[in-house]
């Protein structure tokens, strides 16, 4: 049960969003700008700096739900949620570009604390193409979900295990994006639609 | 030297923030909300929280600027936000403070460190659920904006004198200030 009295049936980040609509429009549009709209990097790819992040910090909603979103916008085969999880797993052996795993390299540095990461870590990125934005976004991107992983596991939310939820929340957020949703649709099973 | 090019002499945050303005524009609005916003935890109390999860970081820029903000809600006390940073249980705060300060230590940790019986601690000294949503999010938000400072290894003085007029611009005038006037919300000064 949450640390504190959320709308049933809120999965993950939800339940405190609508509990503190103040709050949530700022942690909105940093989530929009960071992982959505034009950018060197690509959605899928912004995406799944934040999947691993969280998949480090081991909040089960967060790197279902941005995983979900990184295999929707990949094509939502099975063999990209493969994908996903093989990146979480080893991203060094996956397909990944050079410059991709040198980025995941500096986000899983970030995870455990900014003072990680090493002129030899950011020399990699950049001998890799990285430019000064993508090492930028890559760091504010892993930083800001150390946040969110923490706001959502702090307050003990409901984290579902179904994965028809995470595919539903993939689909929505690859075609929606962040801000102005309407996120109050409950998701437990007896008002799930059959 | 900064692991990207930023503005030369702009100190912790400030350099990424004018790197990037698309940025900085949500993280400043949230800094506002959660630690000068309308609450029944005064700004004192909110800045002592992120003063403490960044001392527990290990980020200096953080922990010496949101010192200074305290010390200025607190008129120039810093002996009571040192004593609060370092260790809560035997500061001059109230019980519902050091509880609270217990779940922000937990979070700094990991969200999943918080348990049950910190909570139902919290709530014994009168904490409410905005409270403890409110602390479990300034908590969360300074692990982000520490990473975001340290990892891209800012310029970081590590002079206390170095920031004290920061601390008083940031608890009067507050984080979206000049840069964005349209956004600015009344001040609520818990002095």
């Amino acid at each position: 049960m949450p640390h504190i009295n959320l709308k049933q049936g809120l999965p993950g980040i939800r339940g405190p969003m609508v509990f503190s609509p103040e709050t949530t429009k700022p942690l909105c549009d940093l989530a929009e700008v960071l992982l959505t709209g034009p950018h060197t990097l690509t959605t899928a790819e912004r995406e799944m700096i934040a999947t691993y992040v969280s998949s480090q910090n081991d909040c089960y909603f967060c790197q279902y739900a941005h995983g979900s979103i990184v295999a929707q916008h990949l094509g939502g085969t099975p063999a990209q949620y493969e994908f996903v999880d093989a990146m979480k797993r080893d991203f060094e052996s996956t397909t990944l570009s050079d410059k991709m795993k040198a980025l995941l390299n500096i986000a899983g540095k970030v995870q455990q604390d900014g003072k990680q990461v090493t002129t030899a870590d950011v020399d990699r990125a950049r001998s890799a193409g990285a430019t000064d934005k993508e090492i930028h976004d890559t760091v504010l991107i892993a930083a800001a979900f150390c946040m969110f992983n923490r706001y959502v596991d702090g307050l003990a939310t409901w984290q579902p295990r179904d994965p028809e939820i995470y595919r539903e929340i993939g689909q929505q957020t690859a075609k929606l994006g962040y801000v102005g949703r309407d996120y109050t649709k409950s998701f437990e099973p007896a008002n799930k639609a059959v | 030297m900064a692991h990207i090019t930023v503005p030369p002499g702009l100190p912790g945050i400030v350099g990424p923030l004018t790197f990037s303005p698309d940025t900085a524009k949500p993280l400043l609005i949230l800094a506002e909300t959660l630690l000068r916003g309308p609450n029944t935890l005064t700004s004192a109390e909110r800045e002592m929280i992120a003063a403490h999860v960044s001392y527990r970081n290990n980020c200096d820029f953080c922990q010496l600027s949101h010192s200074a903000a305290a010390a200025a809600h607190l008129d120039g006390n810093y002996d009571l936000v040192e004593a609060v940073k370092t260790n809560p249980e035997t500061a001059g705060i109230s019980e519902k403070m050091k509880a609270l300060l217990v779940i922000a230590g937990k979070v700094q940790q990991s969200g999943k460190q918080v348990s049950e019986d910190d909570v139902a601690r919290a709530r014994k000294h009168g904490a409410t659920d905005k409270e403890i949503h409110d602390t479990v999010l300034i908590a969360a938000a300074f692990c982000m904006y520490n990473r975001y400072v340290d990892g891209l290894a800012t310029w970081q003085p590590l002079e206390r004198d170095a920031y004290h007029d920061m601390g008083q611009r940031m608890a009067r005038e507050g984080y979206v200030r000049d840069r964005f006037p349209e956004l600015g919300t009344e001040t609520e000064d818990a002095a």
